[in-house]
């Protein structure tokens, strides 16, 4: 009986060793995607070095991969990438804070329950309806009031952009923001600060960790962001700081490649692993600066 | 002027800027509400004059009055199916490993790190790893080969794309699990464990069920992240003009994303009309799971509860 009681709970520990082993695999699968993005990237990339030098790539002003003289300077993209980024950053900043504010400072709880899940609905809309909506409503509405801009422009793209990424700043700063103890707050009021006082002086600076980490993710967002930017902003690469042009972006130019029939194993093919290993390099920077403003402001209330 | 005689004067002048301030802030939280107003509005204009059966029945067409979203459904389905059936699987076991098995070492930070830098990665890239490792398998196949019944390589077949998709969702998937993992109050497992229970019996029978309302939701929303997502596909090849709808994992498919992307970048103005109904039609699929899952979550929750 004893025996028999040991022996299964013997079988039972077995059982317990492989099925650990199983779920350890399922969970190494994550190093091997991430080696696989890296691989597949290096591995058509490297013989893309052999044909044009690093430097002209890294610092070549002329993106000019289709026709002869054939010119692969990528800043033209980067441009683009980074204009729409920033026109996004700098819309989606201030109102995706000032919503968490009002989220977490002064709406009733009931308003919240309503409105935050409204909010988070932007975050599940599929980006090829934003940049139907960039195409369909947004750039006419533009060229009615700024009427020297181009069909396809960098604004209209990065303000689409930016309402896609309202929700990642506005949630995750109401969060960080009511997690911040009451006690901060009455102690403001109770040294006679009014509202708007307490909001940005105590609990905005106590809440900055999570609000910044918002921020960084919504930027990452916006530099991988391919639809959008694919529909809206054009495939004319130029450096240009004015957001009424036409520009290229890097994940629109990695589409447009993929749209026609360009050989494999040409140039042209791998120049889009090439682009596509530049912005991974860029994601991750921003990553890995997310997980440090995360640690690094990090407030601990208990 | 003694100082009591201007201090009524300045708070009245901070009471003015606190109201000031606050409907700002309404105005900013509105903007967000508004712009998706404007987003269904515009598209229900634009599209509710094509939606009808034959848009719904008919294959794509070079005639906008013929062009119909068949194809597309159907390939979309497929392609969630079988992305739910690789995916959560895998997604939830490594979710459980990380929350429940894992000492808190170096080698696992790391891992965790990895994971929520692989869900920063831009789909694109995931798009490129797909069209490498699974619609080509590294050319390392002669065209055509087949292999115990199976084609290699994959091609643009939904097997090829659900893949991609799979490891697209997983990361989020797994964040989104240990974090249901986590709600689960750790009493329950000290009982499970002071009545002798190995660590599996007791995720098993006590913690998969107490977070399974957590994970159904965490489940759904990455899905259906992967249902409207394009570009990864686009990458894939998969932009091509399919007027069938799959019969096996290794048919070659579109998928509704596409098939919009398509319409929506021809330039005659009626096709942005089609457009617009296939993304009545895609939006309808998605708020529709989405709104089955909160009900089913309620109805777990309360099941749970009593």
């Amino acid at each position: 009986m004893e025996r028999s009681s040991l022996q299964g709970s013997a079988r039972r520990r077995l059982q317990d060793q492989w099925i650990q082993y199983g779920l350890r695999a399922c969970a190494g699968l994550a190093v091997l995607t991430s080696l696989g993005i890296l691989f597949v990237l290096l591995k058509e990339s490297l013989p893309f070095f052999e044909e044009v030098s690093p430097i002209e790539f890294l610092f070549g002003t002329t993106w000019a991969p289709l026709m002869e003289p054939r010119k692969f300077g990528v800043l033209p993209l980067v441009s683009g990438t980074v204009l729409v980024t920033v026109v996004a950053a700098l819309v989606v900043i201030p109102v995706g804070s000032l919503a968490a504010i009002y989220l977490s400072e002064f709406a009733s709880d009931r308003k919240r329950r309503i409105l935050k899940p409204m909010l988070e609905v932007l975050a599940g809309v599929p980006t090829v309806v934003y940049g139907y909506f960039a195409i369909v409503v947004v750039t006419p509405a533009l060229r009615l009031i700024l009427p020297q801009a181009e069909i396809f422009n960098a604004l209209s793209a990065g303000l689409v952009v930016a309402i896609m990424v309202i929700p990642t700043v506005a949630s995750l700063s109401d969060d960080a923001m009511r997690s911040v103890p009451q006690a901060l707050r009455d102690a403001g009021h109770g040294l006679g600060a009014t509202d708007r006082e307490v909001a940005m002086g105590v609990v905005f600076p106590a809440a900055l960790s999570g609000v910044l980490c918002g921020y960084v993710l919504a930027i990452g967002r916006a530099l991988g962001e391919t639809m959008i930017v694919t529909m809206a902003a054009g495939a004319t690469p130029r450096m240009t700081a004015n957001p009424l042009e036409s520009v290229q972006t890097m994940t629109g130019y990695i589409v447009q490649v993929s749209l026609g029939d360009t050989p494999v194993g040409t140039t042209e093919y791998r120049s889009i692993f090439v682009v596509g290993l530049a912005l991974f390099l860029m994601t991750l920077c921003i990553n890995i600066l997310s997980f440090w403003v995360r640690s690094r402001f990090r407030e601990q209330y208990s | 002027m003694s100082r009591l005689e201007i201090f009524p004067d300045l708070l009245e002048q901070r009471r003015r800027k606190d109201r000031v301030f606050k409907r700002v802030a309404l105005v900013a939280t509105m903007i967000g509400l508004v712009a998706l107003g404007a987003l269904i509005l515009g598209v229900l204009v634009q599209g509710l004059p094509w939606l009808s059966m034959d848009f719904l029945n008919n294959f794509p067409s070079r005639k906008p009055s013929k062009a119909g979203l068949k194809a597309a459904f159907y390939g979309s389905l497929w392609l969630i199916s079988l992305t739910t059936i690789i995916a959560v699987p895998i997604g939830v076991g490594a979710a459980i490993y990380l929350e429940e098995y894992a000492k808190d070492d170096r080698r696992h930070r790391l891992l965790e790190l990895l994971i929520a830098n692989l869900a920063g990665v831009p789909s694109i890239l995931y798009g490129l790893l797909g069209l490498i490792a699974f619609v080509r398998i590294f050319d390392l196949f002669e065209k055509d080969t087949v292999f115990l019944g199976i084609p290699l390589p994959f091609g643009r077949s939904v097997l090829a794309g659900a893949l991609t998709l799979a490891l697209l969702v997983l990361p989020v998937l797994i964040l989104s699990t240990r974090e249901a993992l986590r709600a689960v109050p750790d009493s329950l497992r000290q009982a499970a464990f002071g009545l002798g229970s190995t660590r599996w019996q007791c995720i098993r029978h006590h913690v998969l069920p107490a977070a399974s309302p957590g994970i159904l939701t965490g489940v759904v929303l990455s899905l259906s992240r992967a249902f409207g997502e394009t570009a990864p596909l686009i990458m894939m090849g998969a932009l091509t003009y399919v007027a069938f709808t799959p019969e096996s994992v290794f048919d070659s498919f579109t998928a509704m994303p596409i098939q919009i992307f398509n319409w929506a970048s021809r330039p005659q103005a009626d096709f942005q009309g089609v457009a617009a109904a296939g993304i009545v039609v895609l939006l309808t699929v998605l708020l529709g799971v989405n709104a089955i899952v909160v009900a089913l979550r309620n109805f777990l929750e309360r099941k749970r509860i009593s």
